[in-house]
């Protein structure tokens, strides 16, 4: 579980977020949602040590994560997948795995095994330089590399951006499998709010860096303002 | 016997050869240093040859040749890794210009030092290798002991980084922190400590080819012992391409043999010359450097 208290950020005179409290239950996916700009990003990289707050406190699991290094949180079992994948073009699949792997308790060539398993094509591309792969299959990396190291905490950032709507689909089942199975508990900042939604049990909505609402997906859902003025949903 | 192995072309040949493993060497622990920090470290000859006298004050008290071996390259560790974290930490992020004024100064500093400290006059540090060229019937190779044992060394040297950073954890770590410092940071690796281990690597093989340097009975240690090499060696690693270890140690050979016949059939005073008309040709035609594959990055 991770608890995030009054969270303020700020880039010089901007505020990215102001006064941001919501937790994220165990096993559960908490959807992060709202327009460009409205700070889902940063909160990420504030979680992950990317981004120093100028107050506030994320606690995950007793640990106080404000003011720690990013390498640092990565090794409690925090696993970031970046906006744009961040996957590193110049290596070869297998190598991005075993970067991802640094950290993992688990023996390097099992873990390979199980991510090719989850992720068939990976396996079929495990000598090919990352540059090579689709926009997918980039992202399927970029996952896998997060969860070889087992985490219990995996942010997802906008991992639907630039995927056709079918792949787009596959991945999103795929968090919702993993999430199951391995008790992750997953917060997933996404644009695409329908898409979010489906997958996720809880969701909180930014906008201009403030919590405008914080719910269980069904009350989301239902609130047809906040469909229609947050998430661009219309009936 | 055949005259061939005698003959003036192939005398050239491996003369360039010997000289050129030096220029590689250096220009190998530039390219170490610029992919781990992008910083063009023009002190990279003179770091190693203060690490070179520490290993000759040992010396000097009759230890043996391969005791001032280990020790200077320790000594090179050191230097590498407090440069790091005393001096080039704060260059981080600044304007280009400001690691390259930091780097003459402190290149200019450690010559100044090492000249107080043990004067300007050479000292010997003579290998076990003999230096004398072979002779076959009566005639000599452009090969002794020496050059053996200097390419020989060299050799072992990039084969050792080259499987460093291709078999090894912390070569996948040290090339990720190049890369992709942030998400290697996010994936738990400690980039900062990869830095600076950049730098006592990148020492490390620079005292190596200060003591092939120095170990050259011709030669002697002196502070400014590595400003031509520096130059040669600099020059190779821009040719092939800061980026690439492979492109510095190639370019370095390339440069070293194109030198040695320059020098045998032109004139010697034609040397410096041509290696800046090489540097300028290609930097005309590949300003990124015949082996880099990727294009200009800037983090």
């Amino acid at each position: 579980m991770i608890a995030i208290e009054r969270l303020s950020v700020s880039f010089g005179a901007v505020q990215a977020l102001r006064d941001v409290s919501f937790r994220a239950e165990t096993g559960k996916i908490t959807a992060v949602l709202g327009s460009n700009g409205a700070g889902k990003t940063t909160l990420l990289r504030t979680i992950s040590g990317l981004k120093e707050p100028t107050s506030g406190t994320i606690t995950f699991d007793e640990h106080s994560l404000v003011a720690m290094k990013p390498e640092n949180i990565a090794r409690l079992g925090v696993g970031h997948v970046p906006e744009g994948r961040g996957v590193i073009s110049e290596f070869t699949v297998e190598e991005n795995l075993r970067l991802g792997a640094m950290m993992a308790k688990v023996d390097l060539a099992t873990g390979l095994d199980e991510q090719y398993e989850q992720f068939p094509v990976l396996g079929e591309r495990r000598k090919q330089h990352a540059a090579k792969l689709s926009g997918g299959e980039r992202q399927m990396l970029a996952m896998a590399r997060a969860l070889i190291a087992k985490p219990s905490l995996l942010l997802l950032d906008e991992p639907s951006l630039g995927l056709a709507p079918l792949v787009t689909a596959q991945l999103m089942h795929t968090i919702h499998d993993l999430c199951a199975s391995k008790n992750l508990t997953v917060i997933l900042v996404e644009q695409n709010a329908s898409t979010a939604l489906r997958i996720s049990d809880h969701a909180v909505i930014l906008h201009l860096g403030r919590v405008v609402a914080n719910d269980v997906k069904s009350n989301i859902v239902a609130d047809e303002n906040l469909r229609q003025y947050y998430l661009g949903m219309v009936n | 016997m055949d005259p061939f192995l005698t003959s003036r072309i192939v005398s050239d040949i491996l003369t360039g050869l010997t000289n050129g493993v030096i220029y590689g060497l250096l220009a190998l622990s530039l390219v170490l240093v610029w992919r781990s920090t992008r910083i063009l470290n023009f002190a990279q000859g003179a770091m190693p040859m203060l690490a070179t006298y520490v290993g000759m004050v040992v010396f000097a008290h009759q230890l043996s040749y391969w005791t001032l071996v280990i020790v200077s390259i320790v000594a090179g560790f050191a230097i590498g890794g407090v440069t790091e974290r005393v001096l080039v930490r704060h260059l981080y992020g600044k304007p280009e210009i400001n690691p390259i004024v930091v780097m003459v100064g402190f290149l200019i500093v450690l010559e100044g030092v090492a000249a107080a400290i043990w004067s300007t006059t050479p000292r010997g540090t003579p290998s076990p290798f003999s230096p004398i060229d072979w002779q076959l019937n009566g005639r000599p190779i452009a090969l002794s002991a020496f050059s053996v044992y200097e390419i020989v060394t060299a050799l072992v040297v990039m084969i050792g980084v080259a499987a460093l950073f291709r078999f090894t954890k912390l070569g996948l770590q040290l090339r990720a922190s190049a890369l992709a410092p942030e998400v290697s940071r996010l994936l738990g690796v400690r980039v900062s400590r990869m830095l600076t281990f950049g730098w006592i690597l990148s020492t490390g093989v620079g005292t190596i080819c200060t003591v092939l340097v120095a170990s050259n009975f011709f030669t002697g240690l002196t502070p400014q012992v590595m400003d031509g090499i520096f130059a040669f060696g600099f020059i190779a690693a821009a040719v092939g391409g800061l980026d690439s270890p492979v492109g510095a140690i190639v370019s370095g050979v390339a440069i070293g043999i194109i030198l040695q016949f320059v020098g045998d059939y032109v004139n010697s005073n034609a040397i410096m010359i041509t290696a800046l008309i090489i540097l300028i040709i290609s930097l005309m035609v590949r300003p990124n450097g015949l082996f880099t594959k990727s294009t200009a990055r800037r983090v």
